[in-house]
């Protein structure tokens, strides 16, 4: 399988990459060179194989139910959350209007 | 007085502890080489304030007999890609510009609870995707070493961990922290003539570690030796109730139980490793691995893993899906960069971000990872490589009846000239293909220094063991190390 220009600006939308039309055609032969030598698994029988899922078994675990237990990964830091934030305005991430 | 910089862990905390030097003698000598040695762009931000206070912390509980920890009094260098609550953290990545993180990785915070201290953080290949640093946003790293035929070119000191590497390498610091996700730890340490272990996957904690490809990613110790990095390791390494796919195992003492007795011990050889182009001297001192590990009383025998040829084409589907979805939370909303051109809606403003902020190699591979998750393509390759992923498991499964620890060369060349490869990713894909098939597996592997080729530029040699047996990997390692009698260091030309 190959990739076309269309089909790279189709790519660069999806992974939200805003791409020139020249940008989309220089990355049309680096993508195929990527896609054409990972072709070669097509080769390998798989008949009866699983996809891999873990690759060291482990089961999940549960934690306790209690609120802010661990209070590095609990609630209560909307500061240190927004801290980071390019616009954060009354407490919230700030964005562009989505909304006419 | 010695030159405190050419000691390393085990040297630094055992004479901090008894007294030879203080913490704050150690900090400042090791601050000292960082400050002098801007010319390898080994560090993205220098903390010698902190590390000195840190140091005076160690130096205090000493005064009151306390005990000083694991890593008392050590100095190390923090790859970039582990948050460090205070201190800048990039990935170096311009989209994670500015980023200060609110908390501590878990790795980091179990540095610093066994008394290690930070000298700064460490460049690196950007978001962890290269494998010779120079797809960082703020600049290649350059390798200390120089070829020995007078010339100037400078060399790539491996990646993604190339800052770590290089730095370890000129004396900058007696340790750092790499992550290695397809051999960022292992090939940059062959590079540069250092050791450097991965873990079993689960070993160390992933919260708070910046995520490329959470099934592979793990972390793991960069050191002068294989001694030094059993104590680093042990440091690092615990059950975290934080990262689900963490491993609720007591963490053995590894230090404790090195030796370089192999009596008993069957090293397997893989056939399909011997393969075309690998560089004659790298066969050569691979040879001589087996030499060594045969004195050192193990059992050599040969082993195949067939599908050693698929590994590297797989991780080059699975790794990208995952850094596509990981990469995802770049958006301009919640940290870092923003770009939002004049009267721009959200999704403009998302896709100009990322095209602002992530490099062209980080663009690539969203871009891959994207093409292979999207409708119609999922099955064929996505799921096809994790079948494969399975076979190439199965594989190392199978030769664990034959054998206890694997030996193959780290990497297939020695270190390049930084901008030889630049136009051809698939080439620089392919100096992990011995490395990548253990990432695939979660296997513990490590690399540690055999020699130096005809050019004087070190190579590594590769150990890989059995889930959770690093004590294994760590032991045949320590035989190489012992029998190699690796002591080169680069010339001093950086200051």
């Amino acid at each position: 399988m190959s990739v076309d220009t269309k089909q790279v600006a189709k790519i660069a939308s999806l992974a939200r990459i805003a791409m020139s039309d020249a940008e989309c055609e220089k990355m049309v032969p680096e993508l195929n060179n990527i896609l054409d030598w990972v072709e070669q698994l097509g080769e390998v029988d798989v008949t009866g194989v699983e996809p891999m899922t873990a690759v060291i078994p482990n089961t999940l675990r549960m934690r306790d139910d209690v609120v802010n237990a661990d209070p590095k990964t609990g609630g209560d830091r909307r500061e240190d959350v927004l801290a980071n934030a390019p616009v954060a305005e009354h407490g919230f991430f700030g964005v562009p209007k989505v909304i006419e | 007085m010695t030159d405190l910089t050419q000691l390393g862990i085990k040297a630094i905390r055992d004479g901090v502890a008894d007294g030879t030097f203080t913490a704050r003698e150690v900090t400042e000598a090791f601050n000292a080489a960082v400050a002098a040695a801007d010319p390898l762009n080994a560090f993205l931000v220098k903390t010698p304030e902190r590390a000195l206070e840190a140091a005076d912390a160690v130096d205090a509980r000493r005064a009151k007999g306390e005990d000083l920890g694991k890593m008392g009094g050590v100095p190390i260098g923090m790859k970039d890609l582990f948050c460090t609550q205070g201190v800048e953290t990039t990935a170096a990545s311009m989209i994670l510009g500015g980023f200060t993180p609110t908390y501590e990785s878990t790795v980091s915070q179990n540095l610093w609870d066994a008394g290690a201290t930070m000298l700064g953080k460490l460049n690196m290949d950007q978001f962890a995707m290269g494998s010779s640093n120079e797809t960082s946003a703020f600049g290649n790293v350059i390798s200390p070493w120089r070829k020995s035929d007078g010339g100037n070119a400078a060399l790539a000191p491996g990646g993604s961990s190339g800052g770590s590497s290089a730095a370890i390498a000129a004396r900058l610091c007696p340790a750092a922290t790499g992550t290695d996700t397809g051999g960022s730890i292992r090939q940059p340490a062959a590079f540069t003539g250092i050791s450097g272990i991965k873990p079993t996957y689960g070993r160390c904690s992933r919260w708070g570690t910046i995520a490329f490809a959470s099934s592979l990613d793990q972390a793991g110790p960069m050191a002068r030796d294989v001694t030094d990095c059993a104590i680093m390791l042990g440091a690092m390494a615990g059950f975290d109730p934080k990262d689900a796919t963490s491993l609720d195992l007591a963490v053995p003492d590894w230090e404790a139980a090195l030796s370089d007795d192999l009596k008993g011990k069957r090293v397997g050889i893989p056939r399909e490793y011997r393969m075309e182009g690998t560089d004659p001297q790298i066969l050569e001192s691979w040879e001589q691995g087996k030499a060594w590990l045969k004195d050192a009383g193990a059992e050599i025998v040969d082993i195949s893993l067939p599908h050693t040829k698929y590994a590297l084409p797989a991780y080059y589907i699975i790794a990208p899906a995952e850094a596509s979805s990981n990469l995802a939370r770049y958006d301009g909303v919640r940290y870092g960069l923003r770009e939002l051109p004049e009267g721009a809606g959200l999704q403009d403003m998302y896709a100009a971000t990322r095209a602002e902020g992530f490099g062209d190699e980080v663009k690539r591979r969203v871009m891959i990872g994207t093409y292979v998750l999207s409708a119609g393509f999922y099955d064929a390759y996505y799921t096809q490589a994790q079948k494969v992923r399975t076979l190439v498991a199965r594989d190392f499964e199978q030769a664990w009846d034959k054998c206890d620890v694997i030996l193959a060369p780290t990497c297939p060349t020695a270190s390049f000239a930084l901008g030889s490869l630049d136009d051809d990713p698939l080439t620089m894909y392919l100096n992990d293909v011995f490395a990548v098939p253990a990432s695939l597996a979660g296997l513990p592997a490590m690399s540690v220094p055999c020699g130096l080729n005809g050019d004087g530029l070190p190579l590594g040699l590769q150990l890989v063991g059995k889930p959770f047996d690093e004590q294994g990997v760590l032991n045949a390692g320590l035989a190489i190390e012992k029998r190699a009698g690796f002591t080169a260091q680069p010339e001093k030309w950086w200051s």
